[in-house]
């Protein structure tokens, strides 16, 4: 398996606040990897860093080869990232399949937009309506959808299943064991540790900005004293 | 005569159509204002001077080159938008961080120099052009006796005010140009240039000022300080409409132009001060104009 996204010492700042103090993190193409820890330790900071939203970081990170801490925000996406926000950012403005048809397609093998509705019914009964009228599940599935549409390679997920039903969390579950099986590369950021434990390959636990512990999910029984102690849960 | 509320009909329609021959022209200067503040959340103070420089293009075209009403109608948006391009990349883009208050004062500054160097090089009077030979003449409509040209003003305003609406509105660049004003950072980290859509929604929008110039020009003639008579009054149009709402800012102009006309039929002395009068009792009833959404 190649690395396809490494990050190697990746130092972080809101303004004057020093965030994430050094990060260390592998992801192989076609892993899911799990990001855990708790409030405020740094998780979406990390991916918003990876992806150039947080513009004031030093360190390395690399995707497919390509140096993408050099790179301006919008280069990102066309080097094979996609960022699907904790907030979701679904635009008022715009209907649902304007919403969906936004990000540029950056290359091929993106899902066709019948592969997109069969895998979320929902959002083809919505096409018309505002963005913002959908539910949260609905507008989980639909930030999800338009990176999947781009041909991004790999998913930067944050707390997907944050304040949602129990059957919305399966489904997508559902989701992302499919696009798993589609050969998808996920970074997923969650507080869910059940529903993490069904789709990860491997985890990170991530500690006041670096991140403290690596395994793969078989380990993760063994692993239990250790998690409860540093994510409280 | 046929009256209407007391006043020959003639009267009454030649004050409408004055009125709605001005709202053209606050209808595209608002429209371009809102453009530009909706995605840029700058105040473009130099929007007059945009307006200016598009009569002047078209008037240095005809007199310099020989270049006729028609072509000075695409050139003069094309000259002035490609100026604001190069001013927004160049300085404008670089107060984005800061308050907004500096945008604004930037695109002041930017107005007093240029006209002040219009005035320098061709003195602060007024230079006439002529309206095109097909457009000149007058119609007999039978209540009155409209000139063609100003009927072209209200015609060409309205087809452009509705294209940039649609294009705004209907389009997936449209789309790109809403989801960008609700979320800049969001929409660059999908892979689209939005320094770059900055950049020509600028243009745009001192394109547009220039297209108003140039329809000015024949009517109002040619001079340094046309732009900053007539911004002030837009200004408030686009208080009266509410920043940043596309179609508000259209019907808005149209509305306030139709109003001062109808005050100088009723009330003369009023109709210079109509659209402060309204924009005064919309800030106390609504401060987030007619058409903006309350904050
Ligand atoms: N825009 C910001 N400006 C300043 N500080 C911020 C900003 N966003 C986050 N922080 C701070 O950075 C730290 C890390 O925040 P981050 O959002 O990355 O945490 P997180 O692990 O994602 O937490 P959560 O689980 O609550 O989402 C926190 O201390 C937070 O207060
Ligand atoms: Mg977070």
């Amino acid at each position: 398996m190649s690395t396809l996204l490494n990050v190697a010492g990746l130092n972080a700042w809101y303004g004057e606040s020093h965030v994430l103090h050094g990060v260390n993190m592998q992801v192989n193409e076609g892993e899911t990897v799990c990001i855990l820890g708790r409030n405020g330790m740094g998780k979406t900071t990390t991916l918003r860093s990876i992806m150039g939203i947080v513009r004031k970081r030093t360190g390395q990170i690399t995707f497919a080869g390509q140096d993408v801490l050099a790179m301006p925000l919008h280069r990102t996406a066309r080097a094979g990232l996609g960022f699907v926000p904790e907030e979701r950012g679904i635009f008022a403005t715009l209907s649902v399949d304007e919403n969906l048809m936004l990000p540029p397609v950056v290359a091929p093998g993106g899902m066709t937009l019948d592969e997109i509705y069969s895998l979320f019914p929902n959002l083809r009964e919505r096409r018309n309506s505002p963005g913002t009228k959908l539910s949260g599940g609905e507008q989980q599935m639909l930030a999800m959808a338009r990176i999947l549409r781009t041909g991004a390679r790999c998913l930067l997920l944050d707390e997907p299943t944050e304040g949602l039903a129990p059957v919305i969390i399966d489904a997508i579950g559902a989701v992302l064991r499919e696009l798993k099986a589609r050969g998808m590369t996920v970074v997923l950021v969650e507080q869910n540790f059940r529903f993490a434990s069904r789709v990860a390959d491997r985890f990170y636990v991530m500690d006041h900005g670096v991140m403290t512990h690596e395994f793969p999910v078989g380990e993760l029984n063994a692993r239990m004293d250790m998690l409860h102690e540093t994510l409280g849960v | 005569m046929t009256m209407i509320f007391g006043i020959p009909i003639q009267a009454f329609m030649g004050q409408i159509l004055i009125g709605l021959i001005n709202g053209s022209f606050y209808a595209l200067l608002s429209l371009g204002l809102a453009v530009i503040f909706g995605l840029l959340r700058v105040i473009n103070f130099a929007h007059g001077a945009q307006y200016m420089l598009g009569a002047f293009v078209a008037l240095l075209a005809l007199n310099w080159l020989g270049i006729n009403y028609w072509f000075a109608l695409i050139l003069a948006p094309l000259v002035v938008g490609a100026f604001g391009a190069l001013v927004e990349r160049t300085m404008l883009s670089r107060l984005y961080q800061l308050d907004h208050l500096y945008g604004l004062l930037f695109t002041f500054g930017l107005a007093l120099t240029l006209e002040g160097t219009m005035r320098w090089y061709f003195g602060a009077s007024g230079q006439p052009y002529a309206a095109p030979a097909a457009l000149t003449g007058a119609v007999n409509l039978g209540f009155m006796v409209l000139p063609i040209y100003r009927g072209w003003v209200i015609l060409a305003s309205l087809i452009v005010c509705l294209a940039v609406w649609a294009l705004i509105e209907k389009t997936r660049l449209g789309a790109t140009l809403r989801a960008a004003t609700e979320n800049p950072t969001l929409v660059q980290s999908f892979g689209i240039n939005v320094p770059m859509l900055l950049t020509l929604t600028y243009a745009l929008g001192a394109g547009l000022a220039a297209i108003a110039g140039v329809l000015a020009a024949p009517i109002y003639q040619v001079s340094p300080l046309m732009g900053s008579n007539i911004i002030i009054v837009v200004f408030a149009v686009v208080v009266v409409g509410g920043m940043g709402s596309i179609m508000g800012a259209i019907v808005t102009g149209y509305l306030l132009g139709v109003a001062e006309g109808l005050t100088k039929v009723f009330y003369p002395e009023a109709s210079n001060i109509v659209i402060f009068v309204i924009m005064a009792i919309v800030l106390i009833l609504r401060p987030a104009g007619l058409f903006g959404k309350e904050a």
